[in-house]
């Protein structure tokens, strides 16, 4: 080999690294510039106020009560319908009818759903709990949020499941368990760090969702827990107030993106715990 | 003397008598199959109550396949099944309508790999018991401590019951399967390459464990290690390319196979 291709070879090596080492940057950058003005922009704004007060009319003192309240019933309502059906059915597709034809039907189905603009989602919902009934709620906010977790849900359950080893299953079935029995005691707990992780990431992905709530949950000025009326919440909220022209309403926004943000960030710091706790037991 | 079907050159097989009354289990004219491919083709053989039977052959030769069988395992995949004969104790376990999982509390299994389940020593052992049988704390204590001192583990692990089965060494966690699948009392054992996977002294553990259970179940054992076939079984079949070339005493098998074939592979010419 000639000593030109050899250096040849090493420049573009380099060159590669170093592409990608900038291109890596970049994107850290980003990040780390919306982290930053999150923080900058949101940390002035928080205060008791925030969580004990619900929003205010322009100029007058308030907070994020009602939001912050209305978010939480939502996404726990959405996550317990979310969990409930994603899980069932990725356990279907993992143990049961994945390998059949439906079973491919379903998994691509979900597969579209996993990538659906969370607009149409709203609009769905809006369609089928929304008119219908006269009202906007809470209740059909949950369902708009859960519809989006469930395809997350459902297909890191089916890739968790398969992950687990097929001689756990066998070893299982051969004690003269069902294979029930052997999902629900054996594989579900063997692969819990990943349900959980998926779960996680489902909620992750809801906290934020403002489209869908738009046409769903709509909004609410006074604190409420009741979910068969509209119902406040933090997305909604901010995309208000960040469109305002009052400064008051966007300091709000600001803090409640930064609550939101920090939410999810610290759901995605226990789930990486959670998933090194299982790899090491 | 076995016929195989046309077309396939004709070899000669060794199936040797045994006493019809001392049969566990009797495979007659047993064809296995993975979708279209035939991977066993017409065994026929007997298993010895509470004796151990040891299955030899190289690679792909449908001894696994044919251990697989015996408690149905293949039947939780669509796509392989098994025409032909399996009656234990006077019943076929191949007709439709036998109740899988009690036939597998019946005829119980230990892999290649190890495979504690994600709980406590005491959970594993403990879990295939409570599936069957209503015990108390202490009557399940007893069953637990008797089955882990069958697999020879008790001693090493006495104290440390609430302990994660995955936290034992490899060789311990295969004797915890064993004393998993004792614990149910089943008749008939099977161990597919169980120290396939372990270092030297836990294989001797386990073979040593292998001998004692033969007191009271029925072994069967496909293994790779034709020393430890010797070793452990009072029966061997050899099997090669999905059929059972030669079956008999081990001494016998051993010493003076029937075949050509036997004969080639156990002194190392092929395999």
């Amino acid at each position: 080999m000639s000593a030109g291709k050899l250096v040849r070879r090493r420049v573009g090596d380099l060159a590669f690294k170093a592409f990608c080492w900038v291109v890596t940057a970049l994107a850290l950058v980003a990040l780390a510039a919306i982290l930053w003005s999150l923080l900058a922009q949101g940390f002035g704004g928080l205060n008791l106020e925030v969580f004990t007060k619900s929003t205010p009319a322009p100029g007058s003192p308030g907070g994020l009560a009602n939001a912050i309240a209305g978010s939480i019933m939502m996404c726990v309502l959405a996550m317990v319908m979310a969990v409930t059906i994603g899980v069932l059915a990725g356990t279907w597709l993992a143990e049961y009818g994945g390998r059949s034809k439906y079973g491919a039907v379903v998994r691509f189905l979900n597969d579209v759903l996993l990538s659906a603009p969370s607009i149409l989602v709203g609009l769905f919902v809006y369609e089928i709990l929304v008119f219908p009934f006269h009202g906007f709620s809470g209740f059909a906010g949950s369902v708009a949020l859960a519809l989006l977790a469930v395809p997350v849900i459902t297909r890191t359950t089916e890739d968790v499941l398969l992950l687990q080893a097929s001689t756990l299953r066998e070893a299982g079935v051969a004690l003269g368990a069902p294979l029930s029995y052997v999902i629900r005691l054996i594989l579900w707990r063997s692969a819990r760090a990943g349900l959980l992780t998926g779960a996680l990431l489902a909620f992750a992905r809801i906290s934020g969702e403002t489209a869908p709530l738009l046409f769903t949950a709509l909004n609410n000025q006074f604190f409420s827990l009741d979910l068969r009326h509209p119902t406040a919440n933090l997305p909604v909220v901010i995309f208000n107030f960040a469109l305002s022209a009052y400064d008051d309403w966007r300091k709000l926004a600001w803090a409640g993106a930064l609550l939101i943000a920090a939410t999810v960030l610290a759901v995605t710091i226990v789930a990486r715990i959670v998933a090194q706790e299982q790899k090491r037991s | 003397m076995n016929t195989l079907s046309p077309g396939v050159e004709e070899f000669e097989t060794s199936i040797a008598e045994v006493d019809r009354a001392a049969v566990k289990v009797d495979v007659k004219n047993l064809d296995f199959f993975y979708g279209k491919s035939r991977a066993l083709k017409g065994v026929t053989i007997p298993f010895a109550r509470n004796k151990a039977t040891a299955l030899i052959g190289p690679s792909g030769c449908g001894k696994s396949t044919l251990l697989r069988t015996l408690n149905r395992m293949y039947a939780l995949y669509p796509g392989q099944r098994a025409e032909g004969e399996i009656v234990l104790d006077g019943e076929n376990i191949l007709a439709s309508g036998v109740d899988l999982a009690k036939l597998r509390a019946r005829v119980g299994m230990v892999f290649q790999k190890p495979t504690p389940f994600p709980m406590s020593i005491y959970d594993n052992v403990a879990f295939g018991v409570r599936l069957y049988e209503n015990l108390s704390k202490a009557d399940m204590d007893a069953r637990v401590e008797e089955a882990l001192t069958r697999a020879a583990l008790w001693t090493e692990v006495k104290d440390n019951l609430k302990g994660s089965g995955l936290g034992l060494s490899g060789g311990q966690q295969q004797r915890l399967c064993v004393a998993r699948g004792v614990a149910v009392r089943p008749e008939v054992l099977l161990l597919d390459e169980p120290t396939s996977a372990l270092d030297p002294i836990s294989s001797a553990k386990l073979e040593e464990t292998v001998t004692q259970l033969k007191a009271d179940h029925t072994i069967i054992i496909v293994t790779h290690n034709l020393g430890q076939a010797a070793r452990v079984s009072d029966y061997t079949g050899f099997m090669y390319l999905g059929e059972l070339v030669e079956f008999g005493a081990t001494d016998e098998v051993f010493t003076r196979p029937a075949t050509r074939r036997t004969s080639d592979y156990i002194t190392g010419r092929f395999g």
